[in-house]
């Protein structure tokens, strides 16, 4: 069942005075189509400033759309702030990567989880205070660590709380923007197993953003790939990992350490991605392709199914 | 996993100046409230006999102990009855300078575009008026009484604290934890109440210890010119309005009313200051 659906999303953003000067546009996400199944979990991979974040906020209805559509469930998502918006919520949480600006540093680690009982208004006082034992429980916090506050906690701890406060109201959707890359490789693999326990318990629908290919892959059954705000190539995990077709992807996936032996048939790339707000004509990627011609310099490549797996934005992905 | 920070528990929970600043604070609130019964005389009483009298320990005698002014009533009760009525004025007056300035600023912070910029422009032009002026205005056309003149102290550095609740107010929402109660559902009169107002109250409080002392001197300022506190009642500052004309022959008349005026506004800042540090849960 299609839990979430993007459909052909568009965001910029207006940069530069609109009094002095032009007004330009950064395209933050152009284009960009995807699906989170229940149960399943949909990874974002890309570099930064590539339109992760923004995706995943439009996604959760915390930022709107310039075009396209967000279904959640089958229906459009409401007008952000309005009572509905706000009731929605409770259907679909938010994991962040700063921890320590996400949590009130005034509350402690119980109240901070209770809170979002409490703003739905989920049962009374009792069952709260049970509920929030259970998700002490379920993100493996220790009893004497309920009454701390956030500056209290290390950087892991204070993620199991921000993950309990987002599955306490038992949300059907998950969107995870970069849920570990402020830990330590140890705390990080601490948190992801949790994350994929939890899912496979609760049934939730993950949309996973990170930069990191190793921890995507690890979580994902689907991964989309972005470069400057549009996909470059979709499909099934395994299939993307193992058999990169567009050569940014290739390049990715060449970049990930391996063992044994490290890094083989490393492909690197030459030079920065190009500013959103001035973007190549054609291929966006045509400036660092190492097998870009002509047409991907003048016409944009469409996102086209390669086989029954995958779907790959390229020219040249036919040729070779 | 990292090491837990134990949780630190500090063992003396005041300072000696803190100590001090409190018990100052206490003396001059209960000062204020059993006026009646500790003043010595009436605060109209005459003695003609002991105009001028000097405080005990300078000349004079038990029977007036911080001495007599110009028409020979007794200091130490003046001081008494114009504690009551400064207190009083510079409490309200600050209690609604920081109650009206953090709801102007956050309902700045919150609407934003246009209620933004009509409540800056405000701020603006009561940041360019000098407040006295205004003060002087108000009172030759309103008259005077005391809940009035205590409402007017009160405009008295509300576009300050307007201006910072605003800035704290922004500061949190473009921080995390705002915006991540706001996405988890909760109304934004929740956001602000139970988030963002509790961030900012440490900020909020000192600024309100800076607003107290400024207070007790504008009001004193006034009544100096004759438009604050109207006779019989008195104030600090009429008190220290009457002493400047004798200041060589009897500086108790200023001296005394002064010093409560400067130990106040210290002590009030001090205690200000820790109890910011008390409701900071990271300094703990």
């Amino acid at each position: 069942m299609t839990l979430l659906r993007l459909e052909s999303v568009s965001r910029r953003f207006p940069v530069g005075s609109s009094i002095l000067g032009s007004r330009k546009y950064l395209a933050a996400v152009d284009g960009v189509s995807l699906n989170v199944e229940a149960g399943q979990t949909t990874g974002i991979v890309g570099e930064s400033g590539c339109g992760k974040s923004t995706t995943g906020r439009i996604a959760l209805g915390l930022d709107s759309p310039d075009s396209g559509r967000v279904l959640f469930q089958g229906s459009l998502l409401p007008r952000i702030g309005s009572k509905e918006w706000r009731s929605q919520r409770r259907q679909m949480q938010l994991v962040f990567q700063d921890t320590l600006g996400a949590l009130d540093r005034r509350m402690t680690v119980d109240a901070l989880i209770a809170e979002p009982l409490e703003i739905h208004a989920v049962g009374d006082a009792a069952s709260r205070r049970q509920r929030v034992w259970e998700l002490l429980q379920a993100v493996g916090l220790g009893d004497d660590q309920h009454m701390l506050y956030p500056h209290q906690l290390s950087g892991g701890q204070r993620q199991r709380v921000v993950l309990a406060r987002a599955l306490a109201p038992k949300p059907s959707l998950l969107v995870c923007d970069e849920p570990v890359s402020a830990l330590d490789v140890s705390v990080q693999a601490q948190i992801i197993n949790l994350l994929v326990d939890l899912q496979r318990e609760l049934g939730l629908g993950i949309l996973f953003i990170s930069h990191d290919l190793r921890i995507v892959r690890h979580v994902s059954d689907r991964i989309v790939v972005m470069y400057l705000g549009r996909v470059v190539e979709q499909g099934r995990a395994d299939v993307i990992i193992d058999h990169p077709a567009h050569p940014y992807t290739q390049a990715l996936v060449s970049a990930m350490p391996r063992l044994p032996g490290g890094f083989d048939q490393y492909v690197p790339l030459s030079g920065e991605p190009p500013s959103a707000t001035d973007r190549p004509s054609g291929c966006p990627f045509n400036s660092r392709c190492p097998v870009a011609q002509d047409i991907c310099r003048q016409s944009l490549p469409e996102l086209l199914p390669l086989d029954s797996k995958r779907e790959v934005a390229c020219h040249r992905v036919r040729d070779r | 996993m990292p090491v837990m920070m134990p949780r630190l528990k500090t063992t003396s929970w005041m300072d000696l100046p803190t100590r001090a600043a409190a018990g100052w604070v206490l003396l001059m609130v209960v000062a204020a409230l059993v006026a009646a019964h500790i003043a010595p005389y009436d605060i109209t009483a005459i003695d003609l006999r002991h105009r001028l009298a000097p405080p005990v320990g300078f000349g004079g005698t038990m029977l007036h102990i911080l001495g007599t002014d110009d028409l020979g009533r007794d200091v130490a009760s003046r001081l008494i009855y114009s504690i009551r009525t400064s207190l009083l004025v510079a409490f309200g007056a600050t209690a609604i300078s920081v109650f009206v300035g953090t709801a102007i600023g956050f309902t700045a912070a919150y609407f934003g575009r246009l209620v933004e910029h009509v409540l800056l422009l405000m701020i603006d032009v009561q940041a360019s008026l000098p407040f006295l002026i205004v003060a002087l205005a108000m009172l030759a056309f309103l008259g005077n009484s005391l809940p009035l003149f205590v409402t007017l102290m009160g405009l008295y550095g509300w576009e300050r604290n307007a201006r910072l609740a605003r800035g704290l107010a922004i500061a949190a929402g473009a921080q995390g934890y705002a915006s991540a109660t706001r996405q988890l559902g909760a109304h934004p009169l929740r956001v602000y109440v139970r988030h963002i107002l509790p961030n900012s109250v440490a900020t909020l409080l000192v600024a309100a210890t800076v607003t107290f002392p400024e207070i007790v001197l504008v009001e004193s300022g006034l009544s100096f010119l004759g438009l604050g506190v109207q006779p019989p009642m008195s104030s600090l500052g009429v008190m220290v309005a009457a002493g400047r004309e004798y200041i060589t022959r009897a500086p108790w008349m200023l001296l005394a009313p002064s010093l409560v005026i400067v130990l106040t506004a210290v002590a009030v800042s001090v205690l200000g200051d820790w109890l910011r540090d008390q409701l900071d849960p990271t300094l703990k």
